[in-house]
């Protein structure tokens, strides 16, 4: 029954976004009131029945109804309630359906939170919306139903793969979700915007909390996801340029630039066309990363199901929100007039500079991820990995790293070279200083000391902008900045010191023998049989000693019976000066067992960064948000 | 700076941003990308040596030796037609055993054998990676 009105209820959406469509768009040509007064409650109606389809197909996963296909072939009744309910979205229609459920709601939201943009505009983002919608809808009703039953029901399921069996499951893909569709909501904005040729200042303010939150829960999401690969896969690595960490990173640097370009347009009028073009280009990132994930052409842990019906729809899809987009943006952008202009020393000129060095690092990205793919469609098999983003990326990520230091202590409209260099010398003088200590004490390589010192210097450039300001009347958004760019100096700080200082130990130990890594002595003191809810385990005593203190770490080697999988469980401990991980690997048939173990200096400053950089986010949203608020406040009182 | 103008010197920095990315991208590119090759395939075109490369092929039944040190493996991988011999140290993949799939990640020697730094595994049907099914594939209908 819950099956049946879980699907009724996909159905009734996605009519009501065919609706919607219909009625913005026979509202806008005709200009008639009547249409144009029905798309937001329609938009409102639409968000709630596809909350109402997902909260019906969590209802099935909690009560393991097997006749339901996705049931059981991605659940099992012994799994623990947390990964029934996060194993609604651990297959490919569930996680599509909380896809377009949170695209209902976010189209619910513009509808019911937007007030200061002009009407019309609004009424068009709500159909560009709708539009959306409507194409994940057939998707889903027509190639990958989520309520589909089977017959005769089958005693017990499959169970979900132990790899996504974490609680990370519960976190990670719905914020990357919510970032992903947030992007769409500013793309949604964009097409509004040109559709009524009304791109100014009003569309940027609109545009930017939406662009400001998506980009917080993608920051978010792929900081989980970063921390989640880093202990569940047991490689001790944190990032691996897999192409499904870069589907999620291509959004989240065209939303950054995007994020610091219609800052330009909301404060300054520039950057007019610029703007909407990134809002394009980040929607078709997030586009590209659902297609990269979802369509089965890629192998990991979240390509879960080859199908190629289904990659060929999302192509589809693909290329006809792109083309139209594009093709929009082609038709209309003649009509908009250029902006103001500005001195290239200058806020605008840095924020220029820093959108075109994160395209460029998005080209590369976006070019190393689809070259095997294309490689592939002539017949050559090939990878690209870490070696190539690192040598592509870095040099010009570093050089970001400068723009960011300088570039908020640069004034609006034009600047002094001169003044800028006075201003710039206690981050100069911190990153020199950084620079020759390191080599002085603990020579890195060439990358992680460029890394290091820059990190330092940008630590002392970002807090810069707070000297000599009353803190507490310093405004929200600013906080925000300095804190989002002191994140990244400091997750910066992480990735080069775990790739120049890490030390790494693989040996077959016997019980009792001590092995060195890093500051640590480790000794293996026994193994012993575990058992989980749905799991049994090989489970290691390592007692780690440092400075005459001991602690103990139980790293696993875990059995799943449903489906049959083994995975390592390792054993992380962390201090204040970074973490020591630990990975049981096989017995050697002579009494010893392989054991990894890693001692990452600082590595937790990488994740601790990204949390930092999020914070950044939402203190600039309030803060903008409460600035919205006074000034709608002081035109509705006058 | 006349807007015009300035329009036109944003744009052409931004379009001369991008082509120098991409033949960046490009000369990375065409040293980093690893390729994938069959123990057959290292017969047809010689050895690959000198950059990082993806072998892949069934673990040969009876191959997997492991030293005494009891974190090294010697193992041999086959595609049917011809044998790569294979050294890694490392903890292997849960499903690293013999007559199933591998794909590793390395160099080859001058001897025509291979040291692998990451194994990759066969999960389990759903699982196989493409590279190889594809591979295995051709393999067969190379048979006579």
């Amino acid at each position: 029954m819950i099956a049946e009105a879980g699907l009724a209820a996909l159905w009734f959406a996605a009519a009501l976004a065919a609706l919607q469509l219909a009625m913005a768009a026979l509202g806008l040509w005709r200009g008639q009131a009547e249409p144009v007064a029905a798309v937001r409650p329609i938009a409102i109606v639409q968000g709630g029945l596809a909350a109402v389809a997902m909260a019906a197909l969590i209802a099935l996963f909690l009560a393991s109804d097997m006749s339901v296909r996705l049931v059981v072939e991605n659940s099992h009744a012994a799994k623990p309630w947390l990964y029934k309910f996060a194993g609604a979205w651990g297959n490919h229609e569930g996680s599509m359906l909380l896809w377009v459920t949170i695209l209902g709601l976010a189209g619910g939201a513009v509808a019911i939170l937007e007030r200061r943009l002009p009407e019309r505009t609004l009424i068009a983002t709500l159909g560009a919306q709708a539009g959306i919608a409507l194409g994940f809808y057939a998707f889903l009703l027509f190639a990958s139903n989520p309520f589909a039953r089977v017959s005769p029901a089958p005693a017990n399921g499959l169970g979900l793969n132990p790899l996504l069996q974490d609680p990370g499951l519960a976190f990670h893909p719905p914020t990357l979700y919510i970032g992903y569709v947030g992007i769409s909501v500013a793309f949604s904005f964009a097409v509004g915007a040109l559709v009524t040729r009304d791109v100014g200042p009003a569309f940027a303010r609109a545009m930017r909390p939406w662009v400001l939150g998506a980009w917080i829960f993608l920051t978010l999401g792929i900081t989980a996801g970063s921390y989640w690969a880093y202990y569940e896969l047991g490689w001790g690595g944190w990032w691996f340029w897999d192409p499904v960490e870069n589907a999620s990173l291509m959004p989240w640097l065209a939303a950054t630039a995007l994020l610091h370009s219609v800052t330009v347009l909301a404060t300054r009028d520039g950057l007019r066309a610029w703007t909407v073009m990134l809002a394009v280009v980040a929607f078709s990132m997030s586009m590209i990363g659902t297609f990269l994930v979802r369509s089965g052409i890629l192998t990991s842990v979240h390509a879960f199901a080859v199908d190629p019906e289904r990659g060929a729809f999302i192509l589809a899809l693909l290329a006809i929100y792109i083309g139209g987009a594009l093709a929009l943006f082609a038709a209309r952008i003649g009509t908009v007039r250029a902006g103001t202009t500005f001195s290239l020393v200058s806020r605008e000129g840095g924020l220029v500079v820093n959108n075109l060095l994160l395209s460029v690092i998005l080209g590369i990205v976006l070019i190393g991820t689809l070259y095997p793919l294309v490689a592939a469609g002539f017949g050559v098999q090939l990878s690209v990995g870490p070696p190539f983003f690192n040598k592509a990326a870095g040099p010009i990520a570093l050089a970001l790293v400068v723009a960011m230091a300088v570039g908020p202590l640069l004034r609006w409209r034009r600047d002094d070279a001169g003044a800028l260099l006075d201003r710039l010398i206690w981050p100069i003088a911190a990153a020199g200083f950084t620079g020759a200590a390191l080599v002085v004490l603990a020579p890195p390589g060439v990358l992680p000391l460029f890394g290091l010192s820059l990190a330092a210097g940008l630590a002392v450039a970002s807090v810069l902008p707070l000297v000599g300001r009353n803190l507490r009347r310093t405004p929200l958004f600013t906080w925000g900045m300095v804190v989002a760019h002191l994140g990244i100096a400091v997750s910066l700080a992480g990735m080069a010191c775990d790739s120049a200082y890490t030390s790494e130990t693989l040996v077959a130990a016997a019980v009792g023998q001590p092995v060195r890594v890093g500051p640590y002595v480790v000794k293996l003191d026994g193994i012993k049989p575990v058992v989980g809810q749905n799991w049994s385990a090989l489970e290691a005593r390592l007692s780690a000693s440092r400075d005459g203190e001991t602690m103990v770490l139980r790293p696993q080697s875990r059995y799943f019976s449903d489906p049959v999988t083994t995975t390592s469980e390792s054993a992380i401990a962390t201090e204040w000066d970074g973490q020591l991980y630990t990975v049981l690997g096989q017995a050697d048939g002579q009494g010893r067992w392989q054991l990894r173990l890693w001692w990452k200096p600082f590595v937790t400053l990488i994740w601790f960064g990204g949390v930092l950089i999020a914070l950044g986010g939402a203190l600039s949203l309030v803060g903008r948000w409460r600035r919205e608020r006074r000034i709608a406040a002081r035109e509705a009182y006058a | 700076m006349k807007a015009k103008h300035q329009r036109l010197t944003l744009a052409l920095l931004g379009v001369a941003a991008v082509v120098a990315a991409a033949l960046l991208a490009m000369s990375a590119l065409k040293d980093q990308a690893s390729f994938f090759y069959a123990p057959a395939d290292v017969q047809r075109q010689g050895l690959p040596l000198g950059r990082a490369v993806r072998l892949g092929g069934m673990v040969q039944a009876g191959s997997i030796r492991r030293a005494p040190d009891g974190v090294t493996v010697h193992f041999v991988v086959g595609d049917g037609i011809a044998t790569t011999p294979v050294t890694f140290a490392g903890i292997t993949p849960d499903l690293f055993r013999e007559r199933s799939g591998v794909v590793a990640e390395g160099q080859f020697n001058r001897d025509g054998s291979f040291t692998a730094t990451n194994l990759l595994a066969k999960h389990d049907e759903k699982y196989m990676p493409p590279e190889l099914a594809g591979k295995m594939h051709e393999t067969k209908t190379l048979e006579p």
